[in-house]
């Protein structure tokens, strides 16, 4: 290969981009139909029993994770890896084989999901839903997205591996330890010969099950929802501004400080519940460590703009990445402050851990993996952006819903944590359950709205994607360089 | 030393491993066995009370509601005596929730009765004005899953000894034992004498006429499980 440029093959990737797309509209229109079923509970009741919050938030939740970000996350590794290992797919016919079982193993898994988590087939783990069958096919196509990761680093020519490799691997081997002993279960139809064949019963019970639920629940949230797309923005940032990553140094403490951190503070999920003391301290305390390293990626991102601010007004990518960095900066401190046992008493079981959980996954991880598209649409199909506009107007749509969407679940949070203890001047409690629920009502329609402009900024984000492979301009090599190429209209 | 690493994959993985492996292990091992300890008065769930309880879990109350007392005085004001670790021993999974949509359930059986379920889970607003529950007709027509609730204690009591059959002492000091039937027929007879007690307290006609035809819709389970919540 010496002398020429490698020829990368973008094939999975460019499957795994598409289908974030089409996820990604799935999970955000979910999300806005119970989003107004908490305000119009009419609504509960339009598809029978297939179409009410219980069934349709965890089919959400797993769209929005499992579909939209991760395969957003796995489109960029197939993008990114080949091109900071300095090797391609094509060179090795085994890898590109076990990328497509990668692709139609996770699909097939989408497909059983939607199925069974209608059906109310569900182990009610949050984020940890499908039953043991579905388990199995999650675990083919996590291995052969490990496989993938190691063949390629087996092959490198780069010999020095880029920050971006130790965020996907530390990905690849936190979610499969977490996973597997998450849905560490026994089948009951295996033991008995009765009832359905896919049932099955933890092998946790009570504060146990509660603990690995919430190391779990916690990581999958850090290391599906955090660690990969800090991968992505190291690579797409730098690349996209044309800026070095501003401190090595910053990049290995944050890293390394949030791996270890980061396992500790599930803790958090459970203070004052039935877990050990010290766990719920261990909990809260790591909660606050996790500052450190997660502002020291983000300074890291926004420190490489140093100099070249004027990007933000010149090229609508940097300002999603940007963007994403600061509401990962605001989500990142928001969290911690949930975690501080007082603050916890009152905000949890309330809106405003939602309101949280949001300012990441619409903000952060959003916004990353709209950049990351846009970035990779022009490179991998060889076509300009359709629209630069519309990006414009699609940014500004979306952060506009993201402010509605956490203003109004903070006040609708701390209002009915408020309401919950409030007690008359006898010590009795001054308001009953619903009180407190009928508060909410202005705030849930608010969120409802804010959902609906991410939502249709989002269809603004497909349209563009849409019209950018079909009928964009075609480019060449030398306009892929930095600067992403798009229309000025 | 980083940068040695950096150029070793291998150990570079093996390194990561460590770090994420640490908290795990020592936050969740010391106190595992303490924790799977049952309190005095905790008793394994009946096949009809588990059947319930699936279907709890079909339909995701537990994205609404909480089974979590906390120790303040406005929660154990509002919904009776705070958690203890104990009484969750027999849950597989837990269902702690995480979101308070609506009230706690962990005690719902002190306060609420079988006909107050019934009318609740038909149309909450006519017992809760200003409620944002969904309605649940469907539940009173499909049928609860006797034979898998069966499989899930009998699978229990094999291979976590879950003390079925055995007498259990309670907070006065007697003894009780809950029955589990040793094959699924003798199951399902249980759980609809079970259930014929709970439909004694219920009005709606169809219900009544399916647990006389020998079936049992998943209502009348939800409501023994709830109504086992105390």
């Amino acid at each position: 290969m010496d002398g020429r440029t490698l020829e990368y093959d973008y094939t999975v990737s460019k499957w795994f981009l598409i289908t974030t797309v089409i996820l990604g509209i799935i999970g955000l229109l979910i999300g806005v139909i119970i989003a107004f079923q908490m305000a119009y509970p009419e609504l509960n009741n339009l598809f029978g029993e297939y179409g009410t919050f219980g069934r349709l938030r965890p089919l959400h939740t797993n769209a929005i994770i499992y579909g939209f970000v991760l395969s957003g996350v796995f489109s960029s590794w197939y993008y990114i890896g080949q091109r900071v290992l300095k090797v391609s797919l094509h060179e090795s016919p085994f890898l590109q084989v076990i990328a497509k079982v990668h692709y139609f193993t996770y699909l097939l898994v989408i497909a059983l999901a939607v199925v069974s988590l209608l059906s109310g087939v569900t182990t009610s783990k949050e984020y940890s839903e499908l039953e043991w069958p579905i388990d199995i096919f999650v675990v083919i196509f996590w291995v052969s997205w490990g496989i993938g990761i190691g063949g390629l680093v087996g092959m490198r020519r780069e010999k020095s591996l880029y920050i971006s490799i130790w965020y996907f691997m530390a990905t690849f081997l936190t979610v499969a330890m977490l996973y597997l002993f998450n849905n560490m279960s026994v089948p009951t139809y295996f033991v008995t010969g009765a009832g359905d064949w896919y049932h099955s019963v933890s092998m946790y019970a009570g504060s146990n099950d509660a603990m690995v639920q919430w190391w779990f629940g916690h990581n999958a949230v850090g290391f599906v929802l955090t660690v990969p797309i800090i991968a992505m923005i190291y690579y797409f940032l730098p690349k996209e501004s044309g800026q070095a990553v501003y401190s090595y140094k910053l990049s290995l403490l944050s890293f390394w400080a949030l791996i270890f951190v980061y396992l500790w503070a599930g803790g958090h999920h459970l203070i004052y519940s039935t877990v050990p003391d010290w766990v719920q301290t261990m909990g809260s305390l790591f909660s606050i460590v996790l500052i450190l390293p997660s502002w020291g990626s983000a300074i890291n991102m926004l420190l490489t703009m140093k100099g070249e601010w004027q990007q933000l007004q010149t090229n609508p990518l940097i300002k999603f990445m940007i963007m994403a960095s600061t509401f990962y900066m605001f989500s990142t401190l928001e969290g911690p402050i949930q975690a501080i046992k007082s603050v916890n008493a009152l905000a949890h079981f309330t809106d405003w851990i939602p309101g949280h959980v949001h300012d990441g996954a619409l903000g952060w991880d959003g916004f990353m993996i709209i950049a990351a598209a846009f970035h990779m649409a022009p490179r991998i199909f060889r076509r300009e952006i359709y629209s630069r506009k519309l990006m414009d107007i699609q940014f500004w749509m979306q952060t506009v819903g993201i402010v509605l969407y956490f203003s109004s679940m903070w006040i609708a949070g701390i209002t009915q944590g408020m309401m919950w203890r409030a007690a008359d001047q006898y010590g009795n409690l001054a308001h009953s359950f619903i009180d407190t629920v009928i508060m909410l009502h202005p705030y849930f329609v608010i969120r409802g709205v804010g959902g609906v402009l991410y939502l249709v900024g989002f269809l603004f984000f497909a349209y563009n994607f849409y019209k950018t492979i079909t009928v964009g301009r075609k480019v060449e090599d030398h306009e892929l360089k930095n600067a992403s190429p798009m229309a000025i209209v | 030393m980083f940068h040695w690493l950096e150029k070793r994959p291998f150990f570079l993985g093996v390194l990561m491993f460590l770090f994420v492996a640490f908290a795990g292990i020592v936050t969740i091992l010391p106190s595992f066995a303490d924790m799977a300890r049952p309190t005095v008065g905790t008793k394994p769930y009946t096949v009809l009370e588990l059947a319930g309880r699936g279907v709890y879990i079909k339909d995701s109350c537990n994205a609404c509601h909480s089974q979590m007392i906390r120790p303040f005085k406005s929660e154990t004001d509002r919904y009776g005596m705070y958690s203890l670790s104990g009484e969750y021993a027999y849950d597989r999974p837990f269902l702690w929730g995480s979101k308070r949509t609506g009230p706690d359930l962990l005690r719902v059986g002190n306060y609420r009765t079988t006909d107050w379920h019934e009318n609740h889970m038909l149309d909450p607003v006519s017992i809760v004005p200003g409620s944002i529950m969904p309605k649940y007709p469907h539940m009173f027509k499909n049928l609860a899953n006797i034979d898998t609730a069966w499989a899930e204690a009998e699978t229990v009591r094999r291979v976590f000894s879950v003390p079925y059959n055995e007498p259990l002492i309670q907070k006065d000091g007697t003894y009780q034992s809950v029955k589990l039937a040793s094959t699924v027929e003798e199951a399902r007879a249980d759980a609809l004498a079970e259930a014929k007690l709970v439909v004694a307290d219920m009005k709606t006609q169809d219900v009544i006429d399916a647990v006389e035809r020998g079936e049992i819709p998943e209502i009348v389970a939800l409501i023994a499980y709830m109504n086992s919540l105390k």
